[in-house]
C-alpha cells in the first residue's frame, strides 16, 4: 500500500476514524441469493469505492451498513471497536433528499431539528459556504439546480458529523462536468471520515478511492484492487488510472 | 385577461340563448323564467337572498371546519395505528355505501331544525375525501426521507419523523382533499336545508318552488353558485398560499 492517509484539514469537528467490520453478508432476493457469506472491512479514514454492476446488490449491501432494514438482508457489523455501527453513520443516496417545503439551510439542520437538539445554524453555514452555497441558504431546493441540490445534501451529509459516510452513487444523476466538480469536493470536505461510495462507474471509483472493491458475480464476491499512486481526486487521464480502467473492464468481462 | 374576456363571451352567448328559447317558445316564466325576470328577482330580493346565504354559508363554514378536523384526526389515526386501520378501515369504507341523502331526514330528527343538522350533513360529506386523501398521502411518504431520518435518528422515533417529515410531506393529499370537500360542501348543506330547515337557499328554493316563484327560485340557485364558486376559489388560494412549495414553479434553475 502505497498511500498514506490522506492529508487531514483541521477541522474541529472531526471523529476519530472508525473501520467497518461486515461478516457473512447474506441476500436473498426471490429465493436467489444475490451475496452470502460475503465479508467487508471498509478502513477507517479512509475514502473506499465499491464498484459493481447495477443489481448486484451493492445498494442493499450499503442499506445494511446504513442500519436501513430490508427484506432478506442479514449480516453481522460493527465497527473495529466492537460497538454497533447505529447512530455514527451518515448516509447520501443518490436522491437529494431534500424537503421542498424547507429551504437549504433547514435542509441541512435536519438532523438536529429530528433529534429535537439546539440547530447549530453558523456551522451549518460555514458549510454551506465550503459547498459553494453560501448565498443559496435561504432559496428553497426547487429553485436550484440537480448539482447544487447535491451540493446541498453533501452538506446534510457533513452537518451530521459522523466518522462513517455512506454514499450510494450520490453523483450518478449530475452531468459530467458537475460529477467532476462535486467528486472533488467530496474528497476534500470527507477526508479523515470512513467513506464507502458504491458506484457503477469504474472512472468515478478510480478517481475518488483510497481503495477500490470490485463487487461481482453470482453470488457476488468482493475483490481488491491494487491501489493507485496519487491521492485522490485522481485526473481521470493519468495513465495509472486508465491502465486500471481497461484492468476492471477486462475483470467485468466489458472487454477482452 | 383573455380567459376572462372568453368566459365573459360565453356566459352572454348562453344568457341570449336562454332569453331567445323563453320569447321564441312562449315559455310561461313557472316553467322557465327568463334571465331578465331572474335578474329582477335577484335584485327586488337582493336583502332576503342575502341573510338565506348567509345561514347558508355558515352552515358550509362549520361543516368543512369540523369535517377537515374530523377527517385529519381519523387519517392520522389510521396512518399511525395499525390496530385502528384493521378496525377502522373497513368500517370507514362500508360507511360511504351509505347515501348520504337517506339519512338527511334521520339527521334532521336528531339534531332538530336548526344549524345542527345541516352542520352534521356537511362534516359528513366531506368526510370521507378529506380523510381518504389525506391518508392516502401520509401512506405514500417517499422512503427515501423516511431512511434518511431513520440513519439520522439513534433509535425510531415516530412523532419526530410525523411531525417533521411525514405529516409535511402529506399536506398536499390533504389539500386535495379540501378541494374535492370545498366543491361537495355546498351539496350537504344544501341537502340538509331540503329536507327540513326554516332558513338557508336550500329553504328558499323549495319555498319559492312550491309558490310557483320560479325566478326567485334561479335568483337562489344562482346565488348558491356563486357561494360554491367563490369557496372553492377562496379554499384553493389559501392553500397554494399555504403550501408554497408544491405548486411554486421553479424561479430560476441556475445552472452549476
Amino acid at each position: 500500500m502505497n498511500i498514506a492517509p490522506l492529508p487531514v484539514q483541521p477541522t474541529p469537528f472531526l471523529p476519530p476514524p472508525l473501520a467497518i467490520r461486515l461478516r457473512s453478508a447474506r441476500l436473498v432476493y426471490g429465493g436467489l441469493a444475490l451475496f452470502d457469506g460475503l465479508d467487508l472491512d471498509v478502513a477507517g479514514g479512509c475514502f473506499t469505492c465499491l464498484l459493481g454492476p447495477s443489481g448486484i446488490g451493492k445498494s442493499s449491501l450499503l442499506r445494511l451498513l446504513a442500519g436501513l432494514t430490508a427484506i432478506g438482508v442479514s449480516g453481522e457489523l460493527h465497527g473495529d471497536d466492537g460497538l454497533p455501527l447505529s447512530g455514527r453513520v451518515a448516509w447520501m443516496a443518490q436522491q437529494d433528499l431534500l424537503l421542498p417545503w424547507l429551504n437549504v439551510l433547514d435542509n441541512v439542520l435536519l438532523g438536529s431539528r429530528l433529534r429535537s437538539e439546539r440547530p447549530d445554524r453558523r456551522r451549518a453555514l460555514e458549510l454551506l459556504a465550503r459547498v459553494g452555497l453560501a448565498d443559496a441558504a435561504l432559496a428553497r431546493p426547487k429553485t436550484l439546480s440537480g448539482g447544487m441540490r447535491q451540493r446541498a445534501a453533501l452538506a446534510r451529509t457533513l452537518m451530521e458529523d459522523r466518522p462513517v459516510v455512506l454514499m450510494d452513487e450520490p453523483f450518478s444523476g449530475l452531468d459530467a462536468l458537475t460529477r467532476l466538480r462535486l467528486q472533488a469536493l467530496a474528497v476534500e470536505l470527507l477526508a479523515g471520515r470512513t467513506v464507502l461510495l458504491i458506484t457503477h462507474d469504474p472512472l468515478e471509483a478510480l478517481r475518488l478511492g483510497d481503495h477500490v472493491l470490485v463487487m461481482n458475480g453470482r453470488p457476488a464476491t468482493l475483490q481488491n484492487l491494487p491501489d493507485l499512486p496519487g491521492a485522490p481526486p485522481r485526473d481521470p487521464g493519468d495513465p495509472a488510472v486508465q491502465s486500471a480502467y481497461r484492468a476492471i473492464l477486462r475483470r467485468l468481462e466489458v472487454v477482452t | 385577461m383573455k380567459a376572462i374576456a372568453q368566459g365573459l363571451l360565453v356566459l352572454t352567448g348562453l344568457l341570449l340563448a336562454w332569453q331567445i328559447i323563453v320569447v321564441i317558445g312562449e315559455l310561461p316564466p313557472y316553467i322557465l323564467p327568463a334571465p331578465v325576470a331572474v335578474a329582477a328577482s335577484l335584485w327586488n330580493n337582493a336583502g332576503s337572498l342575502l341573510s338565506h346565504a348567509g345561514v347558508t354559508a355558515l352552515e358550509i363554514l362549520v361543516g368543512m371546519l369540523l369535517g377537515t378536523l374530523l377527517g385529519s384526526g381519523t387519517a392520522l389515526t389510521l396512518g399511525y395505528s395499525r390496530r385502528a386501520r384493521r378496525w377502522l378501515l373497513p368500517m370507514l369504507i362500508a360507511s360511504q355505501a351509505i347515501p348520504v341523502f337517506a339519512i338527511a331526514p334521520l339527521l334532521v330528527l336528531w339534531l332538530g331544525y336548526g344549524l345542527g343538522s345541516k352542520i352534521a350533513m356537511t362534516v359528513l360529506i366531506i368526510y370521507f375525501p378529506v380523510t381518504a386523501n389525506f391518508y392516502d398521502g401520509l401512506r405514500h411518504v417517499p422512503p427515501g426521507w423516511l431512511d434518511l431520518a431513520r440513519v439520522m435518528l439513534p433509535q425510531p422515533q415516530r412523532w419526530a419523523v410525523l411531525r417533521h417529515i411525514a405529516l409535511p410531506a402529506a399536506l398536499p393529499a390533504l389539500a386535495s382533499g379540501l378541494r374535492v370537500a370545498a366543491a361537495v360542501a355546498p351539496i350537504g348543506a344544501v341537502l340538509g336545508e331540503w329536507v327540513g330547515a326554516s332558513a338557508g337557499l336550500g329553504y328558499l328554493m323549495l319555498h319559492a318552488n312550491s309558490r310557483m316563484q320560479i325566478d326567485l327560485m334561479f335568483a337562489a340557485l344562482l346565488v348558491l353558485a356563486m357561494l360554491a364558486v367563490g369557496l372553492y376559489f377562496a379554499v384553493d388560494a389559501s392553500l397554494k398560499w399555504l403550501l408554497p412549495w408544491h405548486t411554486a414553479n421553479p424561479e430560476t434553475a441556475q445552472n452549476d
